[in-house]
């Protein structure tokens, strides 16, 4: 209907101003990497003569960085590691979902749903604000003791169970927080089309509000990831710090959590390199971070 | 102009945003079928929040509104049903950012209106082909123009038949050069007889397509009638006024 701007014609070779600007901006790169290269050589031989020239050194290298106790308990410390990855697998779905259960809950309208919005809000607040540590114990141990029928007594589910309470309540807060950045004039033109209150939420508002959160959502899944170690306080699930502690007392050597602690970087890091990516992707984090 | 009932009919209409005073106070209109009323008036004069009360997107304070005959201010009438029937365009557009242009076209006609999917696809297509972007049906909203984005909204509340349409300044967020494209569609659909309530501040567009301009001006209509008169030769001083500040 309207007309457009007139297609550019391009015949462009770059003037001599711009060949000098590039042979300029080329000399300076290689000039940088050459700095950066120095500078990193220059940093890391300072830290590692610190450390190295401390006093305690030896004793620590010892202690902490024993080529023979890393080499005998890495084979445990990596099958427990495998019991984190199942236990991260199983809690993530659960706490997604459960996480936008809870937000959803506490924006269901209406007084009917005054209950709900009160039991979604306490939830939030009783596992948000209680230390994990506390929690693992509640229920790994306080209600494994109550010994409930059909309430598993596996202290690896019940770790699992604590983690998924504590989780979801974070994530709600995330979910909840995508919700309300939806520009509320995207509800009013899904209400003028007649979406009843619940279809706005589900096909207009929580599609946008998802993609919003992936980056935060990414990142406290790669807490959860660490954080499921923290269940070996229970005793009984042998998951890589569990192990790690293990072999530890059996070797009186620190060095086997130096190899749980590599092992879970090994996946974090990436994970934590992807969130970064999807951020940067949809524009979290600045482009031109150079400027 | 028509006997029997208009087709909408606001009486007494009040209404007060929180903690401010009043926008509409005890506003009157009535619009008969196939009319097309043009709203005009300063800013805060109430066009838009007038439409959004029509539209049952604001609770009002006071007075009726009647479709068809009957009160759809009755807190027990199902507002979804009557936004259903009635077809809105925003000044910002609002397309659903997630869908493409086919997405938020079949958006209503699939989840309110319950036509089948391939039903509701051909809907949307001939409704796109009638504001000219059916090739654009799988682009998503941010990768077209602001003209054809108000140009998919309006055939997102056209594609569900609505008895009366609602425009609020529908050209206001957009580039003067693309403002031509969406009253070209607007002048269209007055042709086929399309009921139509516009909030403009486009006046030369006021005189072409209105049956009846309405000048609104402390809450109420202050004046109304054909536009050769209303814009032309006003009663009030306020509205001559009014005219006066307007470019053209």
């Amino acid at each position: 209907m309207s007309d457009g701007p007139t297609a550019v014609s391009d015949d462009w070779t770059p003037s001599a101003r711009e060949l000098e600007r590039a042979a300029y901006r080329r000399r300076r790169a290689r000039r940088s990497l050459l700095v950066a290269a120095a500078s990193t050589a220059g940093v890391t031989t300072l830290l590692a003569w610190a450390l190295v020239s401390a006093p305690g050194w030896p004793r620590v290298r010892d202690s902490f960085l024993s080529w023979d106790a890393a080499r005998r308990s890495l084979p445990d410390v990596a099958v427990g590691l495998w019991l984190n990855l199942r236990m991260f697998a199983v809690v993530a779905v659960a706490m997604l979902l459960l996480g936008l259960a809870v937000a959803v809950a506490r924006q269901l309208p209406g007084p009917v749903f005054w209950p709900v919005r009160a039991l979604a809000t306490a939830y939030v607040d009783l596992f948000r604000g209680m230390p994990l540590l506390v929690l693992l114990y509640l229920v790994g141990f306080g209600v494994a003791g109550l010994r409930l029928q059909g309430v598993p007594a596996s202290a690896t589910v019940l770790g699992g169970v604590a983690l998924t309470l504590s989780y979801s309540a974070y994530v709600a807060e995330v979910f909840r927080a995508g919700i309300e950045s939806v520009h509320p004039a995207q509800r009013a033109a899904g209400r003028a089309l007649g979406l009843t209150s619940g279809q706005t939420l589900r096909l207009v508002v929580l599609p946008q509000a998802v993609r919003r959160v992936v980056p935060p959502l990414l990142n406290d899944l790669a807490s959860l990831i660490k954080d499921s170690g923290l269940v070996s306080v229970l005793g009984i699930p042998l998951d890589a710090v569990r192990y790690a502690q293990i072999w530890s007392a059996q070797l009186a050597n620190f060095t086997p959590y130096v190899v749980a602690g590599a092992l879970f970087m090994l996946v974090t890091i990436p994970l934590t390199r992807l969130t970064d990516a999807l951020a940067r992707r949809r524009g979290y984090l600045p482009q031109g971070a150079h400027l | 102009m028509t006997p029997g009932p208009p087709l909408l009919r606001v009486a007494g209409l009040r209404k007060a945003y929180r903690g401010g005073d009043a926008v509409l106070a005890g506003l009157d209109l009535d619009v008969a079928a196939h009319e097309v009323v043009v709203l005009v008036g300063a800013s805060g004069s109430g066009k838009s929040t007038l439409l959004r009360c029509i539209d049952l997107l604001e609770p009002v304070d006071d007075g009726t509104i009647e479709l068809d005959g009957r009160e759809i201010t009755d807190p027990r009438v199902d507002a979804d049903a009557v936004r259903a029937r009635l077809g809105m365009v925003f000044q910002s557009f609002n397309l659903f950012p997630h869908l493409t242009v086919l997405g938020n076209l079949t958006l209503a006609p699939r989840r309110v209106h319950g036509l089948p999917r391939e039903q509701a696809r051909e809907r949307a297509l001939a409704v796109l082909d009638r504001v000219g972007l059916a090739a654009r049906a799988g682009a998503h909203p941010d990768e077209l123009s602001g003209g054809q984005q108000q140009r998919v909204a309006i055939a997102r509340a056209l594609v569900n038949d609505p008895v009366l349409m609602l425009f609020d300044e529908v050209t206001s967020a957009l580039d003067p050069e693309l403002v031509g494209e969406v009253l070209d569609l607007v002048r269209d659909l007055r042709a086929d007889g399309r009921t139509m309530i516009v909030a403009t501040h486009e006046i030369g567009f006021a005189r072409q397509v209105a049956d009846r301009v309405c000048f609104l001006d402390g809450g109420r209509v202050l004046e109304q009638g054909p536009p050769a008169q209303v814009l032309g030769d006003p009663v009030h001083e306020r509205t001559r006024r009014f005219l006066r500040r307007l470019p053209t």
